[in-house]
Order: structure tokens, then C-alpha cells, then sequence
């Protein structure tokens, strides 16, 4: 054991570090302050709000009159609402929501996105059609078509899925359906320059299928404008989900998201100012550490920056 | 040239169909009743009369081409007629969109609530542009000093926290602990003297530097990625060869240069004033375009949104092909044809 240990310590490949592609991302990452710090806030709220229920079990509807508006006490460290629901539980039970309709909504505006990138990238009969598609919805006014669509389909599909259940699926896809077009676009260019490259050209002379040439050799090329959109997307749906609660056509009043939480404190600006400042604070933190994640992503991803 | 914009506005034509009818069938799509808000005691004939002269009887594609023919012909000419006293064919009896909820045509309403939107969201726009360009050419002209770092930092916060958050931190500082500015946007106030300037003033200074704020922290980002680019090439090189002051070499040579791709973002950004409105208004209580918007979707006052989220899509479009043409004009090396 030992002999074989001391040929490999003194053989080539064990004074050469092996490298991996994502330990020189991740190397690259590190050196970004903001993405770094934004992971770690961004890692901390995540936990935050799914963890912090069970430490903080104070139940976020519950109701007690007899603690109105109150200020920061141990019990309710952030103070207590106008008719005593609990700040602290409130935002947390809020977060869940606001941080579940962010990555949800991401993730539908970001597989239509690649999946019309590719598609309009790859086949050329589509591309025109696709490419139009996009133009077109670049073009539609999204926020009033949103507020809209949830005013009309509301009832609808609150009698189908339940008050909340309904909501918070017509939120979610709406969101993702009005978000893609920016994925689409930067994929079908990528794909446009990869297709050419003379690996896909080996590929398909060895024989390969053309969704195996999608899956194996184009889709691990794009992933580093899909990673960096998939951040941009969480930060877009988190504000998109707040501003629509904001306008009062989010979810209804007894489920709490930091928007709808933010909408409910601004009638009560001047008696609590706190019941504004929380969630919109929280809203906030989450957007710009998700959005330095994104920044650090895309430096730590470009391979002509990183090593700098 | 003239043969691009002319394809380009010929190409416009179909897009602006396909929104319209998107817009139009997601209203008609939806399950909702102009005699839904009645009281109960009108009784169903009478309900369904209400229906046949709203015209809802008629099949899908007959009320579409009915909206559009509104749209397009009758109402432009209502308002050549109004506003010029020119009529052409029957003026006085021309069908005019009327809005449910508050019986009046809906251009009226349109035209009434333009003027506070353009001042407030117009202004902010204008603002963010006066305040990005500066912050754009110093943090890149200096790139990586103390400067640059801070205007980095502070638009990226900018352009991550929402406006319906700032506004809210704005109103609890400067409303109701220094009592400064108006909580609420008083839009009765008719500036007749000295002293209604001053609160007319002071009552834009909270939404107007908010949101001038936001705009310019996404502008200055993009201006100094910009002038970035473009220090580094020949022609500054040449420049500065030539024995022009770095004053002349930046503000002159780069600069001019810099400012295309983000004059098209300027013109691409200007629909967003509307569609921006809707959330900056509904903090300070401005009676806008965007709150106007809202009040309908609140009331399901159907012909009022369909008519404002068409105009928003005519906006964007019509934008869209203005900073194509002006990225054509300013920058000789697009060729279109």
C-alpha cells in the first residue's frame, strides 16, 4: 500500500491538482464579495423561513385582540399587527410563499425559455415562427395583462383548487408565462453559434441521434446563460408577486406573502411603521442577493474572465 | 432607410392585431357579466336586453372586428372632432367606447388622467436620464475607484428594491416623522399662484425622485458598461495621438459614441412611464393612467382595460420600431437594406 502510495505522489498527475470545470466556477465565484455575500443572505433567508416556524412556533393566524399594534417584545420580537397576529410568524409564513412562487415561477419561464431557445435554435423551420412568438409577447403589457388575467380568472379557479391553492397556481403560471422570452433568446443565439462547432459536426458523423445531440453536447454549453437567467428570474418573480399583492390583486388577505404583507401595513404607515419596513426590507435583501448571485454567476461562468 | 421603417411599420400592423386580439379574447375568454354589479331586483329580460345593446350577443369574431373597427376608425375621428372641430362623415352620431361603470366615453376618461401620469412618471424619466448619464461616464472613466464601487453598489440596490418599497420608506421618513411633503398626491390643486407652485412642488418631490431614482440606477449601469466598451477601441486611441485633451477625448469622442445603445434603451424604456405608473401611483395616490387602470380592473369596467392595456401595446410597439430607427440613424454602420 504504502510503495503504490509513494508512485503516485511523485507521478505527474498527482503534482498536477485534477481541476473540474465547476471547482474553477466555484473558485471564480469566491472571489466575487457580493456573490459571495449574496449567497450566504440569500442561503440565510432560505433557511430562515423554512426553519424558523419551528423555533418561532407561534401560529401566523393566529388572532389576539388584546395585543394590538404592539412594539418589539420578546415574545413577538417584530411587534404584533392591528388586530395581534404576530409579525415575526407573519413574514416567515409569508416568505415561504413569496420564495416558493419566485423559484416555481423560474422554473416554468425558464424550461418554456430554453425549450423555445432550442427549439427555434435548432430547427430552422422554426426559428421564424418561434422568434416571431417572442416578438410578440416582448411586445404584450405584461404587468396590466397580469393584473387582468388574475381578476378574471380568480373565481374561476378558486372554486377548483381551493382560495389558496388557486391563487397561488394562477400566480405561478402566469408569472412563468410572461417571463420566458429573455431565456429564449439568449439560448436560441447560443445554440446558433454551438450548433456549428466542429464537436456537434463529430457527433452527428459518428451517428448520434439529434435529441442526443441536445441533450449531451448543446444543453451542458448553454448552461451558463440558463443558470444566470434561472437567478434573474427568481429576482423578477419575487418583485413581480410582491407588486401584484401590492396592487391588492395578489392573494387574499388572510395568506401572507411579503407583498401582500407590505399592501396590508401601508393603511397602518403611521401608527406601525415596522409592518411595512419588514417585508419590504426582506423583499428587498432577497432581490439583491439574488441578483449578485446572478452577477458573480455570470463572471464565474465566462471562461475568458475567469483566472483573472 | 424610408424602405426599413416602412416594412418595419408594415410588420407592426400584424403584431398589433395578434395583441389586440390576445387582449381581447383573454376579456372575452373569462367568465365575467357587464350585469353582474346590478341590483337583484332587475330582472333577467331586462338583464338580457342590457346585454344585446352592449352587443354582447354576437359571435366572437364579429364583436373583435366591431372593437377594432372602434378602435382604429371611429374613435381617432371622434378626437379630430373634438379637439379640431374637423368631422369627417357623421360625427354627432358616431358610436363612442363607453365605459361601464362610469358611462362616459373612455377616451374623455384617457384624456383626462394623461396629464398628471406625464408630469409625474415623465419627469421621474427625464430626471433618471439627467442623473445616469453623469454617474455612467464618471464610474466608468474612473472604473474600480472609490466612485465607481459606491455608484455600483447604490444602483445595484436601486434597481433591486422595488419602487412600491422605497416610496413606502420615502412617505414613513419624509411624511410622518419630518412631516416634510404630503403623504397623499392632492390632483385637485390647480397651480394659480406662487403658493400652490410650491406645494404643487413639493407634492411631486417624493414620487418623482423615487421613482427618477430607479430608473436611473438601471441607466447607469448600462451607460457605463457602455463607454467601457468603447474606451478601449482605436478610435480614442487616435484621439488621444492627435493631442485632443482627455476633456474633448471623453466627452466628445467616447461619449457621442457611447450614447446610441443607450439612447435605444431610453426610447425602448418610455412605454414603461404607463405600464410604471401603475405601481408608483398607486403609493402616492396620483389619479393617473395607472390608477385609472387599476379603478377598471377593480370594476371589471371591461371597454376601459381593454382600451388602456391596448394603448400600452400600441406604446411598446411603436416604441420598439422608434428605437430601431434612431439606432439606424445615429449609428451609420447599421445597414438595413
Amino acid at each position: 500500500m504504502t510503495e503504490i502510495r509513494t508512485t503516485e505522489e511523485f507521478s505527474p498527475q498527482a503534482v498536477t491538482k485534477h481541476r473540474s470545470l465547476w471547482g474553477d466556477v466555484w473558485r471564480q465565484f469566491r472571489k466575487h464579495k457580493g456573490a459571495l455575500t449574496g449567497m450566504f443572505v440569500f442561503a440565510f433567508i432560505t433557511l430562515a423561513v423554512f426553519i424558523g416556524p419551528y423555533i418561532h412556533n407561534i401560529d401566523p393566524s393566529a388572532i389576539d385582540f388584546k395585543k394590538r399594534n404592539l412594539s418589539p417584545t420578546l415574545s413577538h420580537p417584530l411587534g404584533t399587527d392591528n388586530i395581534g397576529h404576530d409579525t415575526l410568524a407573519q413574514m416567515l409564513a409569508g416568505g415561504q410563499v413569496s420564495l416558493a412562487v419566485g423559484f416555481l415561477a423560474m422554473l416554468i419561464a425558464l424550461l418554456l425559455g430554453t425549450m423555445i431557445g432550442i427549439l427555434a435554435g435548432f430547427i430552422k423551420s422554426l426559428d421564424g415562427p418561434l422568434m416571431r412568438l417572442t416578438d410578440l409577447f416582448l411586445a404584450l403589457p405584461i404587468l396590466p395583462l397580469l393584473l387582468v388575467i388574475i381578476l378574471l380568472f380568480r373565481d374561476t379557479l378558486r372554486t377548483l383548487y381551493g382560495p389558496e391553492a388557486g391563487i397561488f397556481l394562477l400566480i405561478v403560471f402566469v408569472i412563468g408565462i410572461t417571463s420566458w422570452m429573455h431565456t429564449a433568446r439568449i439560448v436560441r443565439s447560443d445554440v446558433l453559434g454551438i450548433k456549428e462547432r466542429e464537436f456537434v459536426t463529430a457527433a452527428y458523423s459518428i451517428g448520434t441521434r439529434k435529441n442526443r445531440i441536445i441533450f449531451r453536447h448543446i444543453l451542458p454549453n448553454i448552461l451558463s446563460p440558463i443558470m444566470v437567467s434561472a437567478t434573474l428570474g427568481i429576482a423578477n418573480a419575487i418583485i413581480t408577486e410582491s407588486a401584484l399583492s401590492f396592487l391588492g390583486l395578489g392573494f387574499p388577505p388572510d395568506f401572507p406573502t411579503w407583498g401582500r404583507l407590505l399592501y396590508d401595513g401601508a393603511n397602518f404607515i403611521q401608527i406601525t411603521p415596522s409592518r411595512v419596513i419588514w417585508p419590504g426590507l426582506f423583499i428587498a435583501l432577497t432581490v439583491l442577493s439574488v441578483n449578485y448571485i446572478g452577477d458573480g454567476l455570470r463572471d464565474a461562468l465566462d471562461p475568458r474572465l475567469r483566472g483573472r | 432607410m424610408i424602405n426599413y421603417i416602412i416594412r418595419r411599420l408594415l410588420l407592426a400592423i400584424p403584431t398589433l392585431l395578434v395583441i389586440s386580439f390576445i387582449i381581447f379574447a383573454i376579456l372575452d375568454l373569462a367568465p365575467n357579466d357587464p350585469t353582474g354589479n346590478l341590483p337583484m331586483t332587475v330582472p333577467p329580460e331586462v338583464r338580457e336586453k342590457i346585454r344585446v345593446s352592449l352587443g354582447l350577443d354576437q359571435p366572437m369574431h364579429i364583436r373583435f372586428g366591431m372593437w377594432l373597427n372602434q378602435f382604429f376608425v371611429n374613435e381617432p375621428l371622434n378626437i379630430l372632432h373634438e379637439a379640431f372641430g374637423i368631422s369627417i362623415g357623421d360625427a354627432e352620431e358616431r358610436t363612442r367606447i363607453l365605459s361601464w361603470s362610469t358611462r362616459s366615453p373612455v377616451v374623455d376618461l384617457i384624456i383626462q388622467r394623461t396629464p398628471q401620469t406625464l408630469w409625474v412618471v415623465g419627469l421621474s424619466y427625464l430626471f433618471g436620464i439627467l442623473i445616469a448619464i453623469p454617474i455612467g461616464i464618471v464610474s466608468a472613466y474612473k472604473q474600480y475607484s472609490w466612485f465607481d464601487q459606491v455608484g455600483t453598489f447604490v444602483s445595484m440596490v436601486g434597481f433591486s428594491v422595488p419602487t412600491f418599497f422605497t416610496g413606502m420608506v420615502a412617505i414613513i421618513i419624509f411624511s410622518v416623522q419630518l412631516k416634510w411633503f404630503p403623504m397623499i398626491y392632492d390632483t385637485t390643486l390647480s397651480v394659480d399662484s406662487w403658493q400652490n407652485f410650491v406645494t404643487q412642488v413639493k407634492q411631486m418631490i417624493m414620487p418623482v425622485s423615487v421613482l427618477a431614482l430607479y430608473n436611473a440606477s438601471q441607466l447607469s449601469r448600462f451607460m457605463r458598461a457602455s463607454i467601457l466598451d468603447n474606451l478601449n477601441l482605436d478610435y480614442v486611441r487616435t484621439a488621444r495621438a492627435k493631442g485632443r485633451s482627455e476633456k474633448v477625448v471623453l466627452l466628445i469622442h467616447v461619449l457621442r459614441n457611447s450614447l446610441i445603445p443607450v439612447v435605444t434603451l431610453i426610447a425602448l424604456g418610455i412605454p414603461t412611464i404607463f405600464s410604471g405608473a401603475i405601481i408608483t401611483e398607486q403609493i402616492f395616490r396620483v389619479n393617473g393612467l395607472g390608477q385609472l387602470l387599476i379603478i377598471a380592473i377593480e370594476g371589471a369596467d371591461i371597454p376601459l382595460v381593454q382600451t388602456l392595456t391596448f394603448l400600452f401595446a400600441i406604446l411598446i410597439v411603436l416604441f420598439n420600431l422608434i428605437a430601431d430607427v434612431v439606432y439606424g440613424i445615429l449609428d451609420p454602420r447599421i445597414r438595413y437594406d
